[in-house]
């Protein structure tokens, strides 16, 4: 995302920081430098017992703990929680469903009362619908609604989302495959799938999201310029 | 909408509050009872309070061991039907830039959680040498930081943007997604060098333990600067509504990415992209596209006195006041206008003025009795100052839907009565 290039250039200056300031660090001792007291901001803090001012780079990669608090997690408990799906696919499960498969889902699993029959209707959030065009009217426009088919850029989100969230009132509680059907169906619904499609982490990757190249870094940066 | 389930696909963070909310009828109610009675003060009229004897001639209440508010004191926050859950803080009744944990907003998107302390964990992983699991009290360990910083949600003051917003809005109603506490906690960067953070890793993840698991992407700096994990708020445990027992907290950024109830952050050289950084709290651009990962709250100000529902008693001597803040640091100035932009004078700023906290101002004004439009204007430390609602339109157009901080202003009739009128 191009948000990211700034701070990766910034990583990359840090780690370059980091290999020239390591060496001081470990002179100083970790306890003299590691062990600052945080000083707060303002006239809050009555002592400032001596801040931390080595720069950010210098605090990444400690090879050891600095106070050895807390317990090694290990693979399992972190498998448990480790739920996000990255807009590469990264951690979509195995398992695929079919969007005939994901319509019925969508009446077993209730999201048609919530969101009704086609993701347009409501009366919570509107799911479907695109704009002539696959236009992007969304500043202009006050009473367009933003949809998965006009305004998301990945289907991935959709998957996460779906998977970690709904339906509303019974969170997360749906089988992957369900979900891989369901996310076919909503997919399905804002003609992005066909009728027959069959859905896995592949296409959960691929599908052609029209909002996709949409999305810009936040340019506002403060000074006098209204953005 | 109240009491119902939200259905304009915003979630509630954005509420434009026209004709006919509860609010609208519960509010022109105050103001007649504050016009009868000619008080200027309404929470006087809610509630009846018992007639008390004469305290000197009698021995006062022992001590309890929680103390309540007095039975005349009754600030509530307002509810809003979003399914999700959302309060605002009554920011007319409040003094000084603190609010009581107890009235601080709320906006949640999947309801309360409730945690057990003695099972919670903090997991850390992803891009570290040290993937840790920590306790609340391994948390509270480490040294401490604590601030004073304000909390608003993007989606604040959407009702003030519309072409023609309600006269009928309080402070509350318009921008009370907005609260100020101490926050009290372990500095993030502090557990990130505990954990070995790769300085390859740019971005960090977020995830609450509430039922959407809810999730942001928070560049690395922003640890590495002065984002914390509170686990206090005001001197006490963090409020359940706030994230107990430990949370996020993001000087100075929108709300939504101080993550309450946190249970697991993962070092990645990407964002997530997760729903709400993607669907929700992105803000489309006149040029057809729309600005991602918006985190800083732009300087903005509002009066809370005197604002509707209340009435001036006549004409003479009215203190306004009100908060200012900026997610950039410190306010440097707030200039009040009592003729609706024609002149401005340079508001007095109530020490103490801290960066990414709320700076109460106050301007002494001597009212003639005539009609009068009063407005406030911040100015940050990056020189940027408030703007009125035309420039955000020419910048974002109508459709934006949060970051929205156009100069709020007050009309006052004759007759004292004030309605709300943004510029
Ligand atoms: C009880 C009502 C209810 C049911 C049932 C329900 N949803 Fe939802 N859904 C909601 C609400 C409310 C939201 C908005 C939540 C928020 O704002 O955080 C939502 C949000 C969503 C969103 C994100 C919308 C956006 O624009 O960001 C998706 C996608 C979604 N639901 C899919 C589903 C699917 C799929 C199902 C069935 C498996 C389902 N929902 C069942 C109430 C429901």
């Amino acid at each position: 995302m191009s948000g990211g290039a700034g701070v990766s250039q910034r990583a990359v200056l840090a780690a370059v920081a980091l290999a020239v300031a390591l060496p001081m660090v470990t002179a100083c001792g970790a306890d003299d430098v590691g062990r600052a007291t945080e000083s707060g901001t303002g006239a809050m803090t009555a002592t400032v017992v001596s801040g931390d001012e080595r720069p950010a780079a210098a605090r990444a990669g400690a090879a050891e703990p600095v106070y050895g608090f807390g317990t090694p997690a290990t693979a399992a408990q972190i498998a448990a929680w480790d739920i996000d799906i990255g807009p590469d696919g990264a951690g979509l499960p195995p398992g695929r469903g079919t969007v005939a498969e994901g319509l019925e889902v969508w009446e077993r699993h209730r999201c048609i009362l919530c969101h009704g029959p086609t993701g347009r209707e409501g009366p919570n959030d509107v799911l479907t619908g695109r704009v002539p065009g696959d236009e992007f009217p969304f500043a202009n426009d006050r009473s367009l609604r933003s949809t998965v088919g006009n305004y998301w850029p990945y289907a991935t989100t959709l998957f996460d989302y779906t998977r970690r969230a709904m339906p509303f009132d019974l969170p997360g509680t749906m089988t992957d495959e369900e979900v891989y059907a369901v996310v076919g169906a909503m997919l399905y619904f804002n003609d992005l799938l066909p009728a027959d499609a069959v859905v896995d982490s592949a296409t959960v990757v691929d599908t052609h999201m029209p909002a996709r190249n949409r999305f810009v870094p936040d340019n506002r940066t403060g000074g006098p310029t209204i953005r | 909408m109240e009491g119902g389930y939200e259905t304009d696909g915003n979630g509630g963070d954005v509420d434009d509050r026209e004709e006919g909310s509860g609010l609208t009828r519960r509010a022109l109610i105050a103001g007649a009872a504050a016009a009868a009675g000619g008080a200027i003060t309404a929470g006087a009229t809610r509630g009846l309070v018992q007639e008390a004897p004469d305290p000197t001639k009698v021995p006062g209440a022992r001590p309890v061991v929680v103390g309540s508010r007095s039975p005349h004191e009754t600030p509530e926050k307002l509810l809003s039907g979003s399914m999700g859950g959302s309060s605002r803080t009554p920011l007319q009744e409040l003094h000084g830039i603190m609010t009581p944990a107890d009235l601080h907003f709320e906006r949640h998107h999947h309801g309360i959680p409730q945690i057990d302390p003695a099972t919670y964990r903090l997991l850390i992983h992803g891009m570290v040498e040290r993937p840790t699991l920590f306790t609340l009290d391994d948390l509270k360990r480490f040294p401490q930081v604590s601030k004073l910083l304000f909390l608003e949600c993007s989606g604040n003051g959407g009702g003030a943007y519309t072409s023609s917003p309600s006269p009928e809005h309080t402070p509350q109603s318009v921008d009370g997604l907005l609260s100020t506490s101490e926050w009290s906690g372990v500095a993030l960067s502090t557990l990130f060098e505990e954990v070995g953070a790769h300085a390859e890793a740019t971005w960090f993840l977020a995830e609450g333990s509430d039922a959407a698991v809810m999730g942001r992407s928070i560049p690395m700096e922003k640890a590495w600067d002065d984002a914390m994990i509170a686990y206090a708020q005001n001197g006490e445990a963090i409020r359940p509504e706030q994230g107990y027992p430990a949370r996020v907290f993001l000087p100075g950024w929108e709300g939504n990415a101080s993550v309450k109830w946190v249970r697991r952050i993962e070092l990645a050289d990407r964002p997530s992209m997760f729903r709400d950084e993607t669907s929700k709290y992105t803000d489309p651009l006149p040029d057809g596209t729309a600005r991602q990962f918006s985190f800083v709250m732009d300087a903005k100000s509002i009066i809370t006195y005197p604002t509707y529902p209340r009435r001036l008693p006549g004409p003479g001597f009215v203190e306004i006041s009100g908060y200012a803040w900026t997610g950039r640091g410190l306010i440097e100035r707030v200039e009040v206008s009592t003729d609706g932009g024609d002149s401005w004078h340079d508001a007095v700023l109530q020490e103490p003025v801290l960066p990414k906290c709320t700076t109460r101002f106050r301007h002494g004004w001597e009212w003639d009795g005539g009609p009068a439009h009063l407005l406030s204007r911040a100015t940050d430390e990056t020189g940027y100052a408030q703007p009125i609602r035309q420039q955000v339109l020419d910048a974002r157009g109508p459709g934006t839907r949060y970051h929205s901080n156009a100069i709020r202003g007050w009309r006052v009739a004759r007759d004292g009565f004030i309605a709300f009128a943004p510029v």
